[in-house]
């Protein structure tokens, strides 16, 4: 009884909650970045590799808007507004002349356009992280932390971001074409719908998500050129462990993988940790091959 | 390629140089070409040719499996990084270090790297296979870049460059010269043996899984076993690449290893031309020299990879077949 006893108070509750919270909330961003690769991905057949940079460049535009007005709330605004005209001017200069060759060329091509972007974001704003400060300076008391309620408010308004996105889907008009370009493209095309601008204004929507999430994340560490390549790998696991293209999977993963994350932290080094979320996809992949939240057809 | 009846030359009055004299005799030149120009060449750019020729191994050993199998590897740089360690581990623990256990050593490496890979990313297609194998080559660069008593961390390991050597026979330091003709007997060896390979009934096996996956399942073909083969193939060929790498430069290093290495070999391929096997070797010299030539013109700083990125794209879209895939057929046959 004893030994019982002394096993659960060698658990630390309170690390254990804390890193809960947090990965509840990487998870939410995490989140936010992997649905607009999926979206993507759902109705293309593109693998965006450079979704990453996607990320990193809302991030910058974030930096760039604040210095000039000091309000994150409007540059989180024109961050994703801005990064949302940039995808689609992407997607019709170099993905939609590839649209009906083989899928790999796509991913070879945004490969290309992610590395153009990273090395232009080097050269552009240097190699030194740039900050934006958190727009929220209040805190409340957690064990020993004063923890941020911005980071909460992240949270919630990247919940509040897809839950809206969700809505668009099911009862906007063009959330209609969408649904129906990725249920069949050729019917949807024949019943009349734009199937070439539903692509980009696809495009065009999950780039302003990963912009809108990369500047939401600025305040936490800090806005670097390589930040692109961790996200996109890290999105990449959640969308197959979700399933391609499945929305409400992917969510679902990726708090899974987050608080997976962050509880691997508590033990290991987090550039280490990185690797439990790589074992569960590799776990997935031998039984699972659809996905963990995959729905069986 | 399908060689049927039909495609056979009809007789001529006049004699035609055959297919075979014409393909060999242009091989023999260019052998000869690249024999010669260490001798030629100033030091820096035979050096520089000696590197084109290891990172045209790796980018060919990548064209296996994009070209023939049609699996686009996104990892490549697991394996050959995988090669370098391997050869560094030879070189420091084995007292005097030895050219031949390196060897050994670092196709063990990448033999074993590849096997994991393989065994998992081979159940998935397209592009999640590419996806997979990129974050398998990770988990090999965290790996790697955190384990800091084995590895050296982000400073890698330095060794010296090993002898060549014959066992009983001969022995002799390698100069920038014998380095090169050293690198380029074993690229020319991997090449006659891949272009053996791709031509076997093994190599057509691979081609028509490239073509059509579910019929070559249909027919019979244990497809899945068949792909694991050719990714161990092609990891082995870039681990070698890795090996020459390390014993031309003398250290190892966790770059390369990290995902870039991977990517450009993919743009290795797609610029020289997939499925031709001396496609990426040109890609790789196109690459490099145009590199060379930009750090050259605009200063070290200059971001090649901005220029160089946006030329791999606009090659996507209207030259997906590469710099040599108008000669495809030709060299394949």
């Amino acid at each position: 009884m004893d030994a019982v006893g002394q096993f659960f108070h060698a658990i630390p509750i309170d690390l254990i909650i804390i890193q809960t919270v947090n990965g509840i909330v990487t998870g939410m961003i995490l989140a936010l970045v992997a649905s607009g690769l999926t979206l993507i991905f759902g109705i293309m057949d593109v693998v965006n590799f450079a979704h990453g940079e996607l990320f990193m460049f809302g991030a910058y535009m974030g930096v760039l808007v604040f210095a000039a007005t000091g309000n994150f709330w409007l540059s989180l605004v024109a961050a994703a507004l801005i990064i949302a005209v940039f995808g689609a001017v992407l997607q019709i200069v170099t993905l939609r002349p590839l649209i009906g060759r083989d899928p790999l060329n796509t991913i070879l091509a945004t490969f290309g356009i992610s590395l153009v972007l990273q090395n232009y974001a080097l050269w552009q704003f240097g190699p030194v992280a740039r900050r934006i400060p958190e727009p929220l300076n209040l805190y409340f008391n957690m064990f020993y932390l004063q923890y941020p309620w911005y980071r909460i408010l992240i949270a919630v308004l990247s919940a509040a971001i897809i839950g809206g996105f969700w809505l668009f889907l099911k009862y906007s008009k063009f959330g209609v074409w969408i649904r129906a370009t990725t249920q069949d493209r050729v019917m949807a095309q024949a019943m009349g719908i734009p199937v070439p601008l539903v692509y980009t204004g696809v495009f065009a929507l999950g780039a302003a998500m990963a912009a809108a999430s990369g500047v939401l994340f600025a305040p936490l560490t800090g806005v670097s050129h390589t930040m692109g390549l961790d996200w996109v790998l890290k999105a990449f696991v959640v969308v197959v462990l979700g399933g391609m293209g499945n929305l409400g999977g992917s969510v679902v993963a990726a708090i899974f993988i987050s608080l997976l994350e962050s509880y691997a932290s508590v033990v290991v080094d987090p550039s280490e940790a990185v690797i439990v979320s790589f074992v569960v996809l590799i776990l997935t992949l031998l039984f699972r091959p659809t996905g963990l939240f995959a729905t069986p057809k | 390629m399908t060689t049927a009846p039909l495609d056979k030359p009809m007789p001529l009055v006049k004699p035609r140089l055959s297919h075979t004299a014409l393909f060999w005799s242009g091989f023999a030149l260019v052998l000869a070409l690249l024999i010669v120009a260490p001798l030629v060449l100033p030091e820096f750019w035979g050096g520089f040719l000696t590197e084109i020729l290891i990172w045209g191994l790796l980018a060919m050993s990548s064209d296996l499996l994009i070209g023939y199998t049609g699996m686009v590897s996104f990892g490549h740089s697991a394996f050959f990084g995988l090669g370098m360690y391997g050869a560094a581990a030879a070189l420091l623990v084995v007292n005097p270090p030895n050219l031949w256990l390196a060897i050994v050593f670092g196709l063990a490496g990448a033999a074993g790297a590849a096997l994991f890979v393989a065994y998992f990313s081979t159940r998935l297609r397209d592009i999640y296979f590419a996806i997979t194998t990129l974050i398998f080559s990770q988990i090999f660069y965290v790996i790697i870049f955190t384990w800091t008593a084995v590895t050296g961390g982000e400073n890698g390991l330095i060794f010296n460059r090993p002898r060549f050597s014959i066992p009983f026979i001969y022995s002799a330091d390698f100069t920038p010269v014998t380095m090169h003709w050293f690198v380029l007997a074993v690229v020319t060896a991997s090449y006659l043996i891949l272009r053996r390979v791709t031509q076997s009934p093994f190599g057509m096996v691979l081609q028509s899984i490239r073509e059509n996956e579910f019929r070559t399942r249909a027919i019979g073909y244990p497809v899945q076993r068949y792909k694991i083969v050719s990714v161990m193939l092609s990891g082995l060929f870039a681990g070698l690449a890795g090996v020459l790498y390390a014993v031309q430069k003398e250290f190892a290093a966790p770059d390369f290893v990290y995902f870039l290495t991977s990517g450009e070999t993919v743009i290795y391929n797609v610029m020289g031309g997939v499925g031709t096997l001396v496609g990426p070797i040109v890609g790789a010299g196109f690459f490099q020299l145009m590199r060379q030539f930009l750090s050259e013109y605009f200063g070290d700083q200059f971001p090649y990879l901005i220029p160089l990125g946006i030329i791999f794209i606009v090659m996507i879209i209207f030259l997906p077949q590469g710099l040599l895939g108008f000669a495809r057929r030709w060299l394949n046959k």
